[in-house]
Order: C-alpha cells, then sequence, then structure tokens
C-alpha cells in the first residue's frame, strides 16, 4: 500500500514536472459523447509526441457547450484554443471570419482522404475551416429476429408506408415491442432533426427560395401527420421527451422493433457490453415517403469537428493538436488501443476501404453509403445550405420553437394541424423580423 | 417537555414517519444505488434493488475522465470565499438595521431581495463582456465576487432577523458602561449573534454550492466547480444513467453530510426570527 | 432611539452592501437596457443597428409571453401550495415522537442539498421516466399504469420536482416554529375539551402563520426564476406548456443568441418581479413588522 502511494506521488510529480515544462498549454472545449471522450483517455499518445504542448480538456454536455462557445467566439472572450463544433456553425462562423482556416495540418494529413460531402459542409470558399472527428448520416435501425418471427423483409430501399406497416405488425404481435421508436424531444438538434430529414423525404424543406417558410406544405403534413400517427399507434410512451439517448436505452433494452437515428447509433446497439440486442441488429437506409427521394434518401449530415477561433495566441499548437485527432494515425491508436468497432466513424474514405474495420463493423457499407449521398448544398428550390437544418444564425431558435410544437402534437395536446399552422406562424413572424422576408 | 404517549400511537407514527421520510429520500437513495450499478442493470426492467452486481466501475470511469477533487476543491473554494466576502459585507450592515432602524430600512431590505429576482440570462452577456474586459473570466476571483453577490440580499436578511432577536436592553447597558462601538460588537453582540451567523454561512455555502449558472458560464477549467463537472455526465450518447448516478453522488455527498451535520444551526437561523 | 452619532454609523456600515449591490444593479442594467434598444444577435455582433423599442414590442407581442406569463405563476403558486400544506403535514409529522425521529427528519431535508440541475436529471430519467422510471413500474406494478409525465402532465411534473426539492425547506422552519409553541398551550384547550382539529386551527395555524409568511416570501423570490428543472426535463414544451418567463429569456438569449430581444426581455421579466414585490411587500410586509 505504502510502496503504490509513493509511486502515484513520483507519477504525479512527474507530470508536474512534464508540466512545468511545456510551453503551451491548450483549452480545449468539447461534447461529453463517447468518442470525444476516448480522445481524452488517449491523449498521452500526443503528448508524448508533443512534450512542448499541454491540454486542458472542458467537457460539457451539447447544450451547454453550444451556448459556452457561442458566447465566447462572439465576444472574443478568448477562452478556448480548439473548439468543437459542428456542420451548422461552420458556414456561420467561418463567414464572420471567427475561425482560422486549417491549412498546415500535417504533411501526411491527406486532407482529400475526408469523405467529400464532409469536406464540403467544413469548408468556405475552398478552405477548410473545421476537421472532421466523427460524421453521421441518418439510417434505419431494425431488429433481425422481430423481423423474421412477424414475416417480414426490410428493402433495400424501404418506404415510410412499408414501415408504418412493418411497426403495426411487429407491435401488435409482441406485447413489450414498440413498433417504432423515433426523437420526441423538442429542439433543433433533436426531435427537428429527424422531422427535418423526413419532411425532405416528402420533398419538402424548411424554406423555399423566397424564404418563406414551407410548414403548410404538402410535404410536411404528410410527413408530420405520419409520424404522428406512428409514434401515438406504434411508439414507445413519454415519445415527446425522447431524444437520441432516450430510445438508445429502448433500443438496447430490446424495446423497440425499428429505429430512424444517426448512423452513428450503429456502434452502441452492437456493443455487447450496453446492448441486450447486439446480435439481431440490422441496418437498412432511412425510409423515404416519395419515388426519386432527394439525395437518394439521405437527408442527414453533421460531423462534430474541431476548429480554431480566430485571434488565438495558440494558433500553431492547436493545429498540430487538430491534425493529430483527426488523422489516419489517430484511427489506427482507436483500434490498437479500443478495437476497430470503436473507431470515430465516417471522416475518412481510407477507413472504409480498410478491411480490418469493415469486416468488424457490419454497419459500415450502410454508414458510408448514407454519407456519401447526402448534399447538403444550396439548391434552386433550397436557399440554404444543410439537410435537417438550415444554416442560418436564425434556425436554432426558429428550429426549437417548430420543435416545441411538433412535440405538442405527439403528446395530443394539439392536433398535427395546428401545430403546422402555430409552427408556421412562429416561423413567419421570426424570419420577417430578420429581415429575410421582405 | 416529554409527553406521555401510548406505545401504539408511538408505533403507529413511527411506521407513518418512516414510510414519508424514506419516500422523500427515495430519489436521493435510488442515485446512490444505481451509482453502483452497470449501465445495463441500471436500465433493467423491472428496476433491481439490491440484489445484483455491485460495482465500483462507475467510481473509477467518473475520477479518470475527469478529476474530481479539482473540481470539488473549486466548490470549496467558491462557497467559502463567497460567503467570507459576505459576512463581512452582511454582517455591518444587518448590525445597523436591526439596532438603528430607520424609516427605510424596510425598504432597503425588501430592494435588495428584488435584486434576486433578475433573471440572470438576460445579463449574461453584459457581465460576460465585463469579466472579459476585467480578465476575470475562469477566475475564482470573479466567481466569488459573483456569487457574494447573488448571496448577500439573503445573508443581509438573515442576520437582520436574527440580531433583532438579540435584547436591545443589553446593549444599552453595555453603552451605559460606556462601551465603545467596537466592544460592543466584539464583547457583547458577538458572542449572542454566533449561532445566526452560523447559519447564515451555512445557508450562503448551500446556496453557492448549488449555483449553477454563473459557475458554468463563467468558467472554463481553472475555476470550474462541481455544477461544471455534473455538465460533463448529463446526456452524452449511450446509455449513462450508472455514471451520472455515480457523478451525481460524488457532487452531492459532500455539501449532503456537512448539511446533516449541522442541520441544527441550520434550523436555527433558518426561521428567520420568523419564531417569537 | 438611536443617537444622531449612532445614526451615521449606521449609514456607514450599511454603506457597502448597498453600494455593491447597487453596483452589481445598475452596471448590467444599465448596459442591458442599452442592448435592448439594438438589434443585436450574437451571431452578427459587428453590425448593431439602434432600433428603438422594437426588441420590447417583439417581445411582448410575442404568443409565448403570454403563456409564459401564466405558467410562472401557476408554478410559484403550485409549489407554494405543496411547499406550504404538504411543510405543515410534515412538521407536524416530525413533531410527534417516535422511533428514530432525528434519522427521519435527516432523511426529510435531503432534498435541499441536492443540486438543481441533478434533481431534475434524477426525476426525469430513473424516476419520471414512463417505460424504466421507478413511479411508472410502481404504478404498473398496483395496475394503474405508469403515467407518461412529460407529455401528459409537464407543468404538473415540474411543479412535483421543484416542490420536492423546496419541501423539506418549508418543513424545516415550520417545525421550528412549531417546536416553539408551549405545550401548556395545547394541554389547556385540550383540557378544555377541544378536538385535536381545533386546536390545530384555533391555536397552532395561527402561531404558524408568521413562519408561513416567511416561507411564502423567500420561495416565490426563488421561485421565480426556476430554471434548470425546465431546461433538463422539458425543453419548455411540449408546445409552450412549460415555458416560463426565465426559459422565454434564455431561449431568446441562448438558442436563439438574439442579445437584443434578451434585453428587452429581461427588463420585461425585472418590470414584472418588482411588481410581485411589491404587492408581497403590501401582503406580507406588515406580518413581517410584529
Amino acid at each position: 500500500m505504502f510502496r503504490r502511494a509513493l509511486a502515484t506521488g513520483a507519477i504525479s510529480l512527474f507530470a508536474f514536472v512534464g508540466a512545468a515544462g511545456a510551453q503551451t498549454t491548450l483549452t480545449i472545449a468539447t461534447v461529453n459523447n463517447g468518442d470525444m471522450i476516448r480522445m481524452q483517455g488517449l491523449t498521452q499518445d500526443f503528448t508524448e509526441k508533443h512534450p512542448d504542448i499541454a491540454l486542458n480538456w472542458v467537457t460539457l454536455e451539447e447544450n451547454v457547450l453550444r451556448q459556452r462557445v457561442t458566447t465566447d467566439i462572439a465576444t472574443s472572450g478568448g477562452q478556448f484554443d480548439v473548439m468543437t463544433i459542428g456542420t451548422y456553425e461552420v458556414p456561420i462562423w467561418a463567414a464572420n471570419d471567427w475561425l482560422v482556416p486549417l491549412e498546415n495540418l500535417g504533411d501526411d494529413y491527406d486532407v482529400d482522404d475526408i469523405l467529400p460531402p464532409i469536406r464540403e459542409a467544413l469548408s468556405a470558399n475552398g478552405k477548410l475551416y473545421a476537421a472532421p472527428f466523427y460524421a453521421e448520416s441518418a439510417m434505419t435501425l431494425y431488429r433481425k429476429d422481430l423481423f423474421e418471427a412477424a414475416g417480414l423483409e426490410m428493402p433495400a430501399a424501404p418506404t415510410w408506408d412499408f414501415i408504418e406497416q412493418a411497426a403495426k405488425k411487429i407491435s401488435e404481435t409482441n406485447d413489450d415491442v414498440y413498433g417504432i421508436c423515433l426523437r420526441g424531444k423538442p429542439g433543433w438538434g433533436e426531435n427537428m432533426a429527424f422531422l427535418g430529414a423526413m419532411a425532405r423525404s416528402y420533398g419538402a424543406n424548411y424554406f423555399d427560395a423566397s424564404w418563406q417558410p414551407q410548414f403548410e406544405s404538402e410535404g410536411w403534413k404528410t410527413a408530420v401527420d405520419q409520424y404522428v400517427r406512428m409514434m401515438t399507434e406504434y411508439g414507445p410512451p413519454g415519445a415527446a421527451s425522447n431524444g437520441f439517448n432516450e430510445n438508445l436505452s429502448l433500443f438496447n433494452q430490446g424495446r423497440c422493433a425499428m429505429w430512424m437515428d444517426a448512423t452513428v447509433a450503429a456502434s452502441f446497439v452492437t456493443n455487447p457490453k450496453e446492448s441486450q440486442v447486439a446480435e439481431n441488429v440490422g441496418f437498412a437506409p432511412f425510409p423515404c415517403g416519395i419515388e426519386n427521394c432527394p439525395n437518394k434518401g439521405a437527408n442527414w449530415l453533421w460531423a462534430w469537428s474541431l476548429a480554431i477561433p480566430a485571434g488565438s495566441q495558440k494558433a500553431e499548437a492547436a493545429e498540430t493538436f487538430i491534425g493529430w485527432a483527426t488523422s489516419k494515425d489517430y484511427l489506427e491508436l482507436v483500434a490498437e488501443k479500443e478495437g476497430w468497432a470503436n473507431v470515430p466513424p465516417g471522416t475518412r474514405t481510407s477507413l472504409y476501404e480498410n478491411e480490418a474495420y469493415t469486416s468488424k463493423a457490419p454497419f459500415a457499407e450502410a454508414t458510408l453509403n448514407a454519407i456519401n449521398n447526402a448534399d447538403p448544398s444550396i439548391k434552386d428550390d433550397k436557399p440554404y445550405v444543410g439537410l435537417q437544418f438550415a444554416a442560418i444564425p436564425e434556425f436554432q431558435g426558429l428550429g426549437t420553437a417548430v420543435g416545441q410544437q411538433m412535440a405538442a402534437a405527439v403528446s395530443g395536446s394539439m392536433s398535427v394541424e395546428q401545430a403546422l399552422s402555430a409552427a408556421q406562424q412562429a416561423a413567419t413572424r421570426e424570419m420577417t423580423r430578420a429581415g429575410y422576408i421582405k | 417537555m416529554a409527553r406521555a404517549v401510548s406505545t401504539r400511537r408511538k408505533i403507529g407514527f413511527t411506521v407513518l414517519g418512516w414510510t414519508v421520510g424514506l419516500l422523500i429520500f427515495f430519489p436521493v437513495l435510488w442515485t446512490v444505488i444505481t451509482s453502483f450499478k452497470t449501465e445495463l442493470a441500471a436500465i433493467s426492467i423491472p428496476p433491481q434493488w439490491v440484489f445484483f452486481d455491485w460495482t465500483l466501475e462507475n467510481y473509477v470511469e467518473v475520477q479518470e475522465r475527469s478529476n474530481y477533487f479539482r473540481f470539488m476543491m473549486n466548490s470549496v473554494y467558491l462557497a467559502l470565499g463567497s460567503t467570507l466576502v459576505g459576512l463581512i459585507f452582511a454582517v455591518p450592515a444587518a448590525w445597523a438595521m436591526a439596532f438603528s432602524p430607520t424609516k427605510s430600512t424596510k425598504n432597503i431590505l425588501l430592494w435588495m431581495l428584488s435584486t434576486k429576482m433578475l433573471p440572470a440570462v438576460g445579463v449574461l452577456v453584459p457581465i460576460y463582456l465585463i469579466f472579459r474586459d476585467m480578465g476575470l473570466l475562469d477566475t475564482r476571483t470573479g466567481l466569488i465576487v459573483v456569487l457574494f453577490l447573488i448571496n448577500l440580499p439573503i445573508m443581509v436578511w438573515m442576520l437582520y432577523t436574527y440580531f433583532r432577536e438579540i435584547p436591545v436592553e443589553i446593549l444599552e447597558a453595555a453603552r451605559m458602561d460606556g462601551a465603545t462601538l467596537m466592544k460592543e460588537i466584539t464583547q457583547v453582540l458577538a458572542p449572542m449573534a454566533v449561532p445566526g451567523i452560523a447559519s447564515t454561512v451555512l445557508l450562503s455555502v448551500i446556496l453557492a454550492w448549488n449555483e449553477a449558472f454563473w459557475t458554468l458560464n463563467l468558467t472554463t477549467t481553472d475555476a470550474a466547480p462541481l455544477t461544471a463537472f455534473i455538465a460533463s455526465f448529463s446526456s452524452p450518447q449511450g446509455n449513462f444513467y450508472a455514471k451520472l448516478s455515480a457523478a451525481s453522488t460524488m457532487a452531492i455527498a459532500p455539501i449532503l453530510i456537512i448539511g446533516w451535520f449541522s442541520q441544527r444551526q441550520l434550523v436555527r437561523g433558518l426561521t428567520f426570527g420568523a419564531v417569537k | 432611539m438611536a443617537t444622531l452619532q449612532t445614526k451615521s454609523a449606521a449609514r456607514l456600515m450599511m454603506a457597502p452592501s448597498v453600494i455593491a449591490l447597487l453596483i452589481w444593479m445598475i452596471v448590467p442594467l444599465s448596459l442591458t437596457l442599452y442592448f435592448s434598444t439594438l438589434n443585436y444577435n450574437l451571431f452578427n455582433p459587428a453590425e448593431t443597428p439602434f432600433i428603438g423599442l422594437m426588441n420590447y414590442r417583439f417581445f411582448l407581442s410575442d404568443p409565448a409571453f403570454l403563456t409564459a406569463l401564466q405558467n410562472t405563476l401557476t408554478l410559484v403558486v403550485g409549489v407554494l401550495i405543496i411547499t406550504v400544506g404538504g411543510g405543515i403535514l410534515l412538521a407536524l409529522l416530525l413533531d410527534q415522537v417516535f422511533y428514530g425521529v432525528s434519522i427521519v427528519r435527516l432523511l426529510v431535508i435531503a432534498p435541499f442539498f441536492v443540486m438543481p440541475t441533478v434533481a431534475a436529471l434524477v426525476w426525469k430519467n430513473m424516476m419520471m421516466n414512463p417505460v424504466y422510471g421507478v413511479i411508472g413500474q410502481a404504478l404498473e406494478f398496483v395496475g394503474i399504469g405508469a403515467i407518461d409525465w412529460f407529455s401528459n402532465a409537464p407543468l404538473t411534473a415540474v411543479i412535483i420536482i421543484v416542490a420536492w426539492q423546496w419541501l423539506p425547506f418549508s418543513t424545516l422552519i415550520l417545525l421550528t416554529a412549531l417546536q416553539s409553541l408551549s405545550e401548556d398551550q395545547k394541554e389547556a384547550a385540550e383540557m378544555d375539551g377541544a378536538k385535536a382539529l381545533s386546536i390545530f386551527w384555533y391555536i397552532t395555524l395561527p402561531h404558524m402563520a408568521r413562519a408561513i409568511t416567511v416561507v411564502i416570501l423567500i420561495q416565490t423570490i426563488f421561485l421565480l426564476s426556476i430554471f434548470a428543472e425546465i431546461y433538463v426535463t422539458t425543453s419548455g414544451g411540449p408546445g409552450l406548456q412549460t415555458t416560463n418567463i426565465p426559459y422565454l429569456v434564455y431561449s431568446q438569449a441562448l438558442l436563439q443568441f438574439d442579445v437584443g430581444g434578451a434585453s428587452a426581455g429581461g427588463i420585461v421579466a425585472v418590470v414584472l418581479a418588482n411588481i410581485v414585490a411589491f404587492f408581497l411587500v403590501r401582503l406580507i410586509g406588515k406580518n413581517l413588522d410584529a
């Protein structure tokens, strides 16, 4: 016991001396998701390679993180050297000149290896403003065993009508299984991420070419109608407060037959340590409402990425760190320490060409297809960047307000029509005020 | 003092009292139990009460991920620092209000309390800018100032009501004897005021410990207390009930234990002179 | 009567507190007032044109505003009713002689020490979740069936959580008040043949009046700014069912990053708080003079 205490003391003394010798301390703000927490645990590899850089982690829940980094960057508070942000922030912040373009990520970094849609989403004027740590699109996760027992087969490109019937059939034959689990918790990054993607699969956007909100359009009506019907009839109780996590818990407990959500869910539900149904999960594309689905049904794109705030005194060291955290070597490092299935997904082509990975990750192909098919760029009928969100500053507040109305529809305190009309009104009000609608 | 109580009545109240007590305490108890489960056991249906594999892995993991003691020490610094500064300001003010009241005393008190009603989030940006310009972001000093100002009205109020209970005659007698103001305070007032000050300290420490808006928004690493520690465990991707429970237990244990040990002082002061 | 000398001494002693609070109030408040006249979005801080009272018009004409006002009042009154009523009952219970009464008292005051965020997380995930929450399981077990709290009774759910946190506070104060009631008084009444209920009504309750006043005053101050519990559990929804004024200001400030709008909302909230304070003072201020 005493010897062990002494050893610990010696180690911490050593660590202290090491820290004292360090030239630069980077403060890194990041979100508390599993992949980032793993990165925190692997810090030693970085500090060994770069003894002159010390790392200080600020790990926060997504919403708190977002409000912290936005307040800080907008007021030039200078509290962080590296910020974890998403594909929503990057185009807006880059346009404000808030970010440092990443041009020196290292010789063997291979920028061209980053999946094209992701690279595109994180660039402005041909410059990369944030490096992707992990990326996701949306997919269908379903229980192969339940489908088999019900005599169903998941088509290669499922439609929402098929999904609804399958949900009906399975929930009728199984007492303690809900036919379908979907996000209901209000928030622009929660239920609206899902509903935005679903509405797009019916051909509807958030705004038309003249920035008029589209919540009362045919596509939104059909999508929300079907969504509310499926949730109330075949969904779990409390659906209006279920977000990604709540659904994940339900799915891992074997309570959901189907779940449409971010592709990153795939590695959680196939992990036997966390999931009781790890062996029985099947993967299919995100369903579609109409034929010739926009984006081939891939209407969701998100990448948690690392960026450097403009004006940082430590930009060089920060870029060195980002180069390490998003490199090919980092993927190898995680694979070596934690196994290939735990590698941060969705960022690099080479990962999906690596057989060591594809053999360990049954969801690899579905993830890659979903990401590669997603195209968030501006179109004739869609004046904004983004699929499940619109990359304009007003969208966070507006999306959340609309999400509230949708949650009210799911909980039954409002009809779908009322909810959509309230959403339309709130959105029109906000867009008029912000000067989009003249 | 003791009342004669029939045994039957006593047993009846014992059953009732314990049932109610355990019901109210249950969420805390359940958090502590869950903190010893695996993530899968934490969401199992039906819930597992006692017979599961008790594990410490959540605590180990929480500690590996974030250095609990650094956060806790900051919580201690902030709670004690803001309370100490608060006392320095509040004791004289409350003393003056209690012993030399004027017509406006009550108005001043209520004005002080009303400053607590403004929504903090409305002034976040101004405060952030001021802190940035003064170099106070992520410093304990900055947060101590904020927490002290937030709690000052409550401290003045509590001390005021407590001091008012002290009979003025004693003071007057001391004055007749020619005691100076200093002597008045140190030799006559202080001994009588100690219990009230003690409970004020306690309440201020509790409130500062649990303050979660400013402590989250004005800190990054150096000054981040346990509220920031919790923010890194609430709703991550993946199952998290067990880890959240462990982190929660660690965050509330110190203040709960202090509170339990000193509940008698707390009770005495919390009455705000309401008991006559 | 205080002499002139002690009066000026008293002023001197009050000055630091008063000045500190004045600065704490005036500096951010005047900045907030200034911001509230600008079109200031954090995403576009370079351009902040002066727009007069537009932000106020926008905030006050927001359909969410009246709902939020109503929810704020429901929340405050709901929690006050539960904590004062429950507090009286709990105080009466803890005033009895029974085995382990001091331990039960510790159990009852525990929620007061729990951080609001933690309390909300625990209630949301482990108590009230309709699938694996303990309450749902228990109701299922007795055959009632789980309640979907946050969809069907969201404001009630928030009130329960907040009341749970504040119940110990009122219990402690009321218990102390109760224990100061002299036994002689009660015994005398019992001799006269008074029923337990009328003893409570005519002797105990009036005795506690002052303590109840204090509970209401202090709690109202804290309840008007309830935020963490709503943020964690319902994010103000579904619809606007749990949006109160602080949450509405929050969504302006940190979801929309509309500093101008949030500042206007903050000023409106200050005005409202002062109206409440004014009535509180009239209602119960007298009671505190005694």
